[in-house]
């Protein structure tokens, strides 16, 4: 098993450094004088441009330069916003728990619905209940959830008047932030109706940033249960005379789940660039909306940071996965 | 008694089995109703593509002052020569969405065309070469792999600058290395086999060896990819125009559109609904076209 963990380990390198690389070349391709466009559009004096090109190191070879970038983000420094002069990192770190937040809820909220509706659908094959379910799939799959998003909106906060358009949480609340997530943080502070309040501003993204995976994850159930139920050891199972839950729910679904578990593991990457979409409708503070504001501010650090910390994050979290999948699958531990 | 006399023509041979093999191909695809039907709309999507400047009301630019956000035609106050209503600056919205059909054709067909070109290029070279060439280039595509594609696509749409040409170039880099690695595969497959050697023997140069003997035997997987690459890139395209990074106003691209009505979304639902629709629509219709082509090419669901 540490032989195995080590040898994943060890694969991430080359990602690693090529997603380094990919992001350090993203600030040099841009048409223009870096140097300008960090000092911004006012311009420069020659001496300050002179001393910005040495702050910067933009005058020495560039595997040095790369090396330097390097070594900084392996002690945390990952450049500095040209807006707000803070380190990128901080403001990561202090937006980040809104995204995580979100995408918990998503991803629960697509676990919870898909692999039951999966089921259903396979032990349902070609029923009713499969045509339905499986349609539904495909609709969700084929979702613009930008669009989606603004329809929950139109019908659930416009016409209903059920759940609030933007943010987090109401004005009337306020408590500090001391883990970053508001559904704990509205707990601790024990205010009334603050934790309610912040649960009814999760509704709605959620929905929106889970339904690609939802529909992803139901699909997959459905297609791994089919191959599963299929197999001797569900028709010995059968033959011994259990009950269908137990056939169903024991044996074929947890060997089933395997390829799940992939499948929600990639479904990060998904999350993440519908996080940028479902931030910016709903006005939600966390790094997807960060990045869309970097990018209309041309705040180049910053955009430059979020393409390597999202991508990092990716990484990592497939790294995760893989290691689960092979706790789960011993077979595949000693390929 | 007269034996008929079979003439063995050389050329009647391939073109019965291609009719054969299209034939067999239509009846496990027309038997997926669900792909019929988006055959179905995707073909009259296309229609109203190529009709658009005949078949839409109005000009999709044309600003009506006297009506702005008007509503659909059948609701209480809605005009009927504006049949799904107008937009906050008077313009018909379905004479935008009828021009739209024409952006969002064009930059699936483009990116497609763009990705599959380059994708199976790069990947017939990285499987045929072997060795060195092919492990830098399938890490190289492992690279790209490795951000979430709709990212990427934005942050090189930052770099390059907005529009729909360099939107589009940008979702080709994110969507080719799924074509790359079709390709790879299907070509590590092939190349050990008997009529892969024999035509190398009977001297076969590279190229031909490559594209001429090889891919022909790949092109399965690499057309239901390039459906489901059509689709994602539609709705890539229109995720970037709603950020305000793809086509720029006063285009009718429906992304774009979207990102326009966004302001409006509590007071006139229609300039949201209608166009987000749309995408919809096309997009669904794709999907079912590539379930429906992923199963008739597929031989090994086709047993089952």
């Amino acid at each position: 098993m540490i032989r195995f963990l080590l040898n994943r380990l060890f694969l991430i390198v080359p990602t690693f450094i090529g997603i380094t690389i990919l992001a350090f070349a993203f600030v040099r391709v841009l048409p223009g004088d870096p140097v300008l466009l960090i000092a911004g559009e006012r311009g420069v004096s020659p001496e300050r441009y002179q001393m910005l090109l040495e702050q910067f190191g933009y005058n020495r070879p560039i595997w040095e330069q790369y090396w330097s970038y390097l070594s900084g983000i392996f002690q945390g420094d990952f450049g500095t916003s040209v807006s707000t002069k803070r380190p990128v990192i901080r403001d990561f770190l202090t937006l980040f728990p809104a995204t995580l937040e979100l995408s918990f809820f998503a991803i629960s909220f697509a676990i919870l619905l898909g692999i039951p509706a999966g089921v259903v659908a396979a032990v349902k094959r070609g029923s009713w209940y499969d045509q339905t379910l499986m349609g539904t799939a495909l609709v969700g799959y084929s979702m613009p959830i930008f669009w989606l998003g603004l329809l929950l909106i139109i019908f659930f906060s416009g016409m209903l008047g059920w759940t609030p358009v933007s943010g987090r949480i109401d004005m009337l609340y306020y408590f500090p932030a001391t883990t970053g997530f508001m559904t704990i943080d509205a707990l601790l502070s024990g205010q009334d109706g603050a934790f309610v309040s912040a649960m009814r501003h999760l509704i709605l993204p959620t929905v929106t940033l889970g339904t690609i995976p939802l529909a992803v994850i139901a699909r997959q159930t459905r297609s791994a249960m089919l191959e599963v139920l299929g197999d001797d050891y569900v028709r010995t199972a059968r033959a011994k005379g259990l009950a269908p839950h137990q056939v169903i729910g024991v044996h074929a679904l947890r060997n089933a789940l395997i390829p799940v578990v992939t499948t929600i593991g990639l479904q990060v990457g998904v999350m993440m660039a519908g996080a940028i979409l479902t931030e910016t409708i709903f006005s939600w503070p966390g790094i997807g909306k960060w990045m869309i504001d970097a990018i209309s501010r041309r705040d180049y650090p910053v955009v430059q940071a979020g393409l390597l910390l999202i991508a990092l994050i990716v990484m990592a979290v497939n790294l995760i996965v893989d290691v689960l999948y092979g706790l789960i699958n011993p077979r595949i531990r000693h390929t | 008694m007269s034996t008929p006399v079979i003439v063995a023509d050389p050329n009647a041979a391939p073109k019965i089995s291609k009719l054969i093999q299209l034939r067999e191909f239509w009846y496990y695809f027309s038997v997926n109703r669900g792909a019929v039907i988006g055959l179905v709309v995707f073909i009259l999507l296309v229609l109203t593509a190529i009709f658009a400047q005949w078949l839409a009301p109005h000009s999709p630019i044309q600003q009506y002052r006297d009506a702005l956000l008007s509503p659909p035609s059948w609701l209480p106050g809605g005009r009927p020569e504006f049949l799904l209503g107008t937009d906050a600056v008077g313009r018909d919205i379905l004479s935008r969405l009828i021009h739209g059909s024409q952006y969002s054709l064009l930059i699936g067909a483009v990116v497609v065309t763009i990705s599959l070109t380059v994708g199976i290029i790069v990947g017939l070279i990285a499987g045929y070469a072997g060795g060195w060439v092919d492990t830098v280039l399938m890490r190289l595509m492992d690279l790209i792999l490795a951000f979430p594609s709709l990212l990427l696509a934005l942050v090189l749409v930052a770099i390059l600058g907005p529009g729909l040409l360099n939107m589009m170039i940008a979702i080709s880099l994110v969507l080719q290395p799924h074509f790359v690695r079709l390709t790879r595969s299907a070509v590590l497959g092939e190349i050990g086999k008997d009529y892969v050697t024999s035509a190398r023997v009977a001297g076969a140069s590279h190229l031909r060896l490559m594209f001429k003997t090889i891919l022909p035997n790949c092109l399965a997987p690499l057309i239901v990819q390039a459906t489901l690459s059509f689709s994602s890139a539609i709705l890539d395209a229109a995720a970037l125009g709603f950020l305000g990074l793809g086509a720029q106003p006063p285009t009718p691209e429906w992304g774009t559109m979207l990102a326009e009505a966004r302001q409006f979304i509590l007071r006139a639902w229609w300039v949201v609904t209608f166009p987000g629709l749309a995408i919809l629509v096309t997009v669904l219709a794709i999907n079912l076209v590539g379930d429906g082509l992923r199963d008739a090419l597929d031989p090994k669901l086709k047993r089952s």
